[in-house]
């Protein structure tokens, strides 16, 4: 159990090790490419030459990439020093470095975005959770009747749809046209009742979206796993048919629905740029999306990485989770 | 390489599980799995009924131009006459649906809006068709390695199918587009653009397909035909794409159709956050977008489009669940 933990572990800093050298190397490359130069995006465009070759030298952006590089991976483990002659300036332990932009951390200002997503992510991923696999498991339970192909057809119908286009449909019957909910974000400290309201929309949005395809996975596997001989053996030694499904049958029919779960999160805690859009909502996927338009690449280079840590913790813990929920399952 | 040795594969088309006679030297006489398949998915008339809208929907692409001389007005033509100009939004009721302008008019230029959808589709089918085909490619060149030879090939393969997933996507494609030079390679804006979108969506879709690809062929390495045909002689290329391959069409042909839904909607996703084709080209995602401003006003022009993606992305989802369900070796 240790040693696989281990292991694991060692694959999650592999992994982002390697996301985060891809999109260096992607990001850092293009500018080149493409002609333009980091360095005056840090100053302005009205810059002096002195003042560009400064900021080039104190941002390192004279050395070569792979200097580049290390110099970033360690300012995320030791933090960094960004030092030219007397301006000298101190970037904390998770250093993720300085806005092309705005001339601040990333890492305080990625941290203050996170906290929409998360707000976002509990309230939608419970919502889907419940209902989409409830929903899926009722439908094989009832399979060819009437309610099975009503659910499956609304089903098809969630998964068949924009989230942007059933959002906007959402904001204006609900939020404009009966006024129902309010259609800005508060922040949980500010006003709990508030930050409630505001995120009714978002959540039952973004919920019906994924709630439709955990109810057709919920579903069909199911439908596998009762006809297998395991469930013939509980069936035959008389047990209870709510055993059977709930204790028997339910126990490996959650192990697909957990590894979709664990992707889906860990991407929406990285960003939900549809959503963000739609809703106006400021989080991590807005912050992306205005640091991709502006060319910052730091703030990029910040996002992405917190974006890939999550999903691939996200994975970890799932794994692990598979161990609790299906007893074939050995962590070795 | 070895140059293969003359033996007839499996069988030909649609065989989920032609491996139980190995290498069959002639055609199998009575209803071939190909047959079966497509007797079930004439009976399937969901199915067919999507199938024929995305017959439709192709044949409108292909022919935008005929169409929109026929019912429309040239795809980039302002109407100003239609335009309240106070406002700057159609005169009419309901986004000025008439006779004329069956879909009514967008905002600001009065310009047809069947028109931008019927060439909206070109662009959406386009990228949804080549990205697939990227996908399908990738994912069965690498999944069929990954599967068959096992060992340090399949650890490196899946491992790239693991960082690729946990990269982000949807942020990792806009950045991509947005730091893309306007004329490439000979290609002007819009075939930049839609060689981009092709590239990112198509290669963040193969592990899915990969995946899928490399379970079936380890399954199938198993079986009497491959060792058949490695006593035989054959070399390695020829036992992964004459033998493994043909007995992978249905599993490859159901994903291919079904990945293709979810291209649109990734295609559409991109175009809603400004990362699609450049206006004046039409988008659906595009119109989306420009109707997040004012969709209480002007709410014809949300459903439109909205509309249009649902449609096409439904069409495609039921011809592909009703194929997967036909070929479905366990199916009745």
């Amino acid at each position: 159990m240790l040693v696989y933990l281990f292991r694991r572990l060692v694959n999650v800093v592999f992994m982002l090790l390697v996301v985060a050298a891809v999109t260096f190397g992607i990001f850092f490359m293009v500018p080149k490419l493409t002609g333009t130069d980091p360095a005056m995006l840090y100053v302005g465009k009205i810059a002096d030459k002195v003042a560009v070759e400064g900021i080039r030298h104190k941002m390192g952006l004279d050395k070569s990439i792979i200097e580049q590089f290390w110099l970033f991976l360690k300012g995320v483990f030791v933090g960094r020093d960004y030092n030219a002659g007397t301006d000298m300036t101190h970037c904390a332990a998770p250093c993720l470095g300085y806005s092309f932009k705005t001339e601040r951390e990333v890492w305080p200002l990625l941290l203050n975005r996170v906290g929409v997503d998360f707000s976002l992510a509990a309230g939608a991923c419970v919502l889907w959770l419940v209902f989409g696999t409830a929903t899926g498991v009722v439908s094989a339970l009832r399979r060819g009747t009437a309610l099975d192909r009503l659910t499956m057809t609304v089903a098809l119908a969630g998964v068949s749809l924009p989230m942007y286009f059933t959002g906007l449909v959402a904001l204006a019957v609900f939020g404009h046209q009966l006024g129902w909910f309010p259609i800005n974000y508060t922040d949980l400290a500010d006003d709990p009742v508030a930050w409630f309201e505001g995120l009714v929309l978002p959540w039952v949005t973004l919920a019906f979206l994924y709630a439709a395809t955990y109810a057709r996975l919920s579903r069909a596997t199911l439908l596998d796993v009762l006809g297998e001989d395991y469930i013939r053996t509980a069936r035959a030694k008389g047990l209870k048919e709510p055993v059977v499904i709930g204790k028997h049958a339910m126990r490996s029919t959650l192990t697909p629905i957990l590894t979709i779960f664990g992707m889906d999160l860990g991407g929406l805690l990285g960003g939900a740029v549809l959503t963000e859009k739609t809703f106006n909502l400021r989080g991590l996927g807005y912050e992306a999306v205005t640091s991709i338009q502006s060319s910052d690449l730091p703030v990029i280079m910040g996002v992405t990485l917190f974006a890939a840590f999550f999903i691939v913790m996200a994975n970890l813990v799932v794994d692990l989770l598979y161990a609790v929920v299906d007893p074939r399952v050995r962590l070795t | 390489m070895t140059t293969p040795i003359e033996t007839s594969g499996p069988a030909s088309g649609a065989q989920p599980d032609g491996a139980s006679t190995p290498e069959p030297p002639k055609k199998i006489e009575g209803r071939s799995p190909g047959r079966i398949a497509w007797s079930r998915l004439k009976r399937d008339k969901v199915a067919l009924a999507g199938g024929a809208v995305v017959v439709l929907l192709i044949l409108a692409a292909v022919f935008a131009p005929v169409l929109t001389a026929l019912f429309g007005h040239p795809v980039d033509e302002p109407h100003p006459d239609q335009i309240n100009p106070d406002l700057g939004l159609p005169k009419g009721a309901f986004g000025g649906i008439s006779g004329d302008f069956l879909l009514g008019v967008d905002p600001t230029f009065g310009r047809d809006v069947f028109s931008r959808i019927v060439y909206g589709a070109q662009i959406s089918l386009l990228v949804a068709f080549l990205a697939a085909a990227l996908s399908v490619c990738i994912g069965v060149v690498m999944g069929i390695m990954a599967g068959y030879f096992g060992g340090w090939v399949d650890s490196a393969i899946s491992r790239v199918m693991d960082v690729l997933l946990a990269f982000p996507q949807l942020l990792f494609s806009i950045a991509l587009v947005s730091v893309m030079p306007n004329k490439l390679l000979g290609l002007g804006d819009t075939g930049v653009r839609v060689a981009v979108l092709v590239t990112v969506i198509g290669f963040f879709g193969w592990p899915y397909i990969g995946r899928i690809v490399r379970g079936q062929a380890m399954s199938l390495r198993e079986r009497e035909f491959v060792d058949a045909a490695r006593s035989l002689g054959a070399g390695r290329a020829h036992i992964l794409f004459r033998e493994l391959l043909p007995n992978l069409t249905a599993p490859i042909l159901v994903y291919a159709t079904l990945i293709i839904p979810t291209n649109i909607l990734n295609e559409a996703a991109l175009s809603f956050l400004g990362a699609g084709v450049r206006p004046p080209t039409p988008s659906w995602g595009q119109m989306l977008s420009d109707a997040v401003g004012i969709y209480q006003a002007d709410p014809t022009y949300m459903v439109v489009p909205g509309l249009a993606i649902f449609i096409t992305v439904l069409a495609f989802n039921l011809f592909g669940d009703g194929l997967r369900d036909a070929l479905d070796p366990k199916g009745n």
